[in-house]
């Protein structure tokens, strides 16, 4: 939306996940409690960095901004790997999500039904705000035209802040949602990120509801393919995005004048 | 200004100045060090044809630098080729991938164009990792012997070192020379203003297409010295650091400069090499992002860049 890419949202998952362990293991915060604290935490270091770094990149080629973003990266992850060392650690999710729940037809693990259901909400009030609600529409004009919505008196460059802390925040969110199924560490972002851009490529840029719609088509055909192609499944986002380039370029949603 | 300098005088003295560290820098460093150094500047300056003069950003170079590596390696150490042979056939596999990456990437640009390069990148990292027969998986390829060439045994590593440096030094002048041609001028009027350039007539997609081709070859020239120098190819090769590493090296030299690269690529290796001798260790990344950020923040020029902006000011003008 703020035609910012940021490399570091892979890094701000890592670290949402890794503020979840480390508060359960200093201070014995609950599962439920990360979920508010590590978006908090992590969307306002996130804050720190819109301010006092990437504004200044504004209004240059935004490849300035992944550039500046991929160093971001660089540290945060390194030094995780200094505080926390490259092994990973498992983080589980409270006892009321573990087990499995059956579905009439299948038994499914009870806590990936939360995460399902928690996307769903998250993904919901997201649209929401965007589309539904006078912040929404303010964040979407200061996108499309800055200049006229700065003449009409509202702070842009405050609008930007904040959405940018909010994305951030929820990255962090789906760090902590996913810290229970895989192991806490510090490259746990890498793999993340690159998919994310490949479901934006597929996707088309600045489209919530074309990211959200790839975004779980790409789940559910990664989890057909380790099913079908286990040694392949990681490839096959790759191939998509292939053939989605080769028959529209544009992305399956982006408008073709977005398609710089 | 940069091309000025490369025809005039003062780029002659760069240019003589440069060969004398370059046979120099064996006595002074460890030779396979050394040799690091010139495998990633010739990659550099290679990266930098696209970025520089053609106005590409690629996040994904380490598809043609380590795709060339595990090929040269795999047919040393598995088929027992001479050293000659491996490097055709890994530039071959290098130009064949920058052709259908290439052909695949340039529908979109900027930020598309970077991303859908580190996604195929990524994609040949998982089939290197899935095909641990050849690749070896985490072990990598491991080379015995690096072979002979015209009767030079390459395994004495400052002899394979000077050998390097000779095909290196062969690479960037060939940059040089593309830059300056024609074909160069249009790359470079693509790079200011494509729609001019449609305008004018060109086919832009084919010199992109050509550009990136030639690109990705000499980035996996680059990528083979650098795996049979060290005698070992294996994952961090093709891993999508590597292609952030050489773009770093870019920037931080000064892209557009040609001798820029050079530059950002010695200093990156030694000082990645030195700061690893520290308490810090393997987590060098800790330090060049940090300095990493702060060119992007303060001088994007490149420290080559800054220096010429520098020189090509005149006197009393403002820093601009």
């Amino acid at each position: 939306m703020l035609r910012i890419v940021n490399f570091a949202h892979g890094a701000m998952f890592m670290l949402g996940a890794f503020v979840a362990y480390y508060g359960a293991q200093l201070a014995g915060l609950p599962f439920y409690g990360a979920l508010f604290v590590a978006p908090v935490v992590v969307g306002l270091f996130g804050l720190l960095i819109e301010v006092a770094f990437l504004r200044r990149l504004y209004g240059l080629d935004p490849l300035y901004g992944l550039l500046f973003t991929f160093a971001l990266v660089l540290v945060i992850e390194d030094a995780m790997r200094i505080a926390a060392g490259a092994l990973g650690s498992p983080y589980s999710p409270p006892p009321s999500l573990t087990g499995a729940t059956n579905l009439g037809f299948t038994l499914f693990p009870t806590y990936r039904l939360f995460v399902i259901a928690a996307a769903i909400v998250i993904c919901a009030v997201v649209w929401y705000v965007l589309e539904r609600t006078p912040v929404g529409a303010r964040i979407r004009a200061a996108t499309e035209a800055p200049v006229l919505v700065r003449a009409l008196g509202i702070d842009t460059q405050r609008l930007v802040s904040i959405t940018f802390a909010v994305g951030v925040a929820l990255a962090a969110l789906a760090g902590v949602l996913a810290a229970p199924n895989q192991n806490v560490e510090p490259t746990m972002g890498d793999k993340i990120i690159i998919n994310t851009f490949a479901i934006v490529v597929i996707g088309g840029l600045g489209s919530i509801g074309g990211s959200v719609i790839t975004g779980f088509a790409i789940g559910l055909l990664q989890t057909l393919g380790a099913v079908i192609f286990p040694a392949f499944n990681d490839t096959l986002i790759f191939l998509l995005m292939i053939v989605v380039l080769l028959i529209r370029p544009s992305g399956l949603f982006g408008s073709p004048a977005s398609a710089k | 200004m940069t091309l000025a300098l490369l025809g005039s005088r003062r780029g002659a003295v760069v240019a003589i100045a440069l060969a004398i560290v370059g046979l120099a820098l064996p006595w002074f460093v460890y030779p396979v060090l050394a040799i690091d150094i010139v495998a990633y500047a010739l990659f550099a300056v290679a990266f930098d044809l696209l970025l520089g003069f053609t106005g590409l950003l690629s996040f994904g170079h380490a598809l043609f630098w380590g795709g060339a590596g595990y090929v040269a390696t795999i047919l040393i150490a598995k088929a027992g080729a001479p050293f000659p042979l491996a490097v055709i056939a890994a530039l071959a596999y290098a130009a064949i991938a920058a052709l259908v990456v290439g052909a695949i990437a340039i529908r979109r640009q900027g930020i598309y164009f970077a991303m859908i390069t580190l996604a195929l990148a990524q994609l040949q990292y998982f089939v290197a990792f899935q095909l641990g027969d050849w690749t070896g998986g985490e072990n990598g390829v491991q080379v015995s012997s690096r072979g002979t060439l015209f009767g030079l045994r390459l395994d004495d590593d400052k002899a394979f070192y000077y050998a390097v440096l000779v095909v290196a030094a062969l690479g960037v002048w060939f940059v040089v020379r593309v830059v300056r041609s024609p074909f160069g001028a249009v790359l470079g009027a693509m790079r200011e203003n494509e729609q001019r350039a449609v305008a004018l007539g060109f086919r832009v997609d084919r010199y992109k297409l050509v550009a990136f081709v030639l690109s990705g070859t000499l980035a996996g020239l680059a990528g083979v010295l650098f795996a049979v120098g060290n005698r070992l190819s294996g994952l961090d090769g093709v891993d999508w650091h590597t292609s952030g590493k050489v773009v770093i090296m870019t920037i931080l030299g000064g892209i557009g400069t040609v001798f820029g690269p050079l530059v950002g690529a010695g200093i990156y290796e030694s000082l990645d090499f030195f700061v690893s001798k520290t308490p810090i260790g393997d987590k060098t990344n800790i330090v060049m992002g940090t300095i990493f950020a702060l060119c992007v923040l303060l001088f994007r020029r490149g420290i080559v860049g800054e220096l010429l902006a520098i020189r090509a000011r005149p006197k009393g003008a403002p820093p601009s």
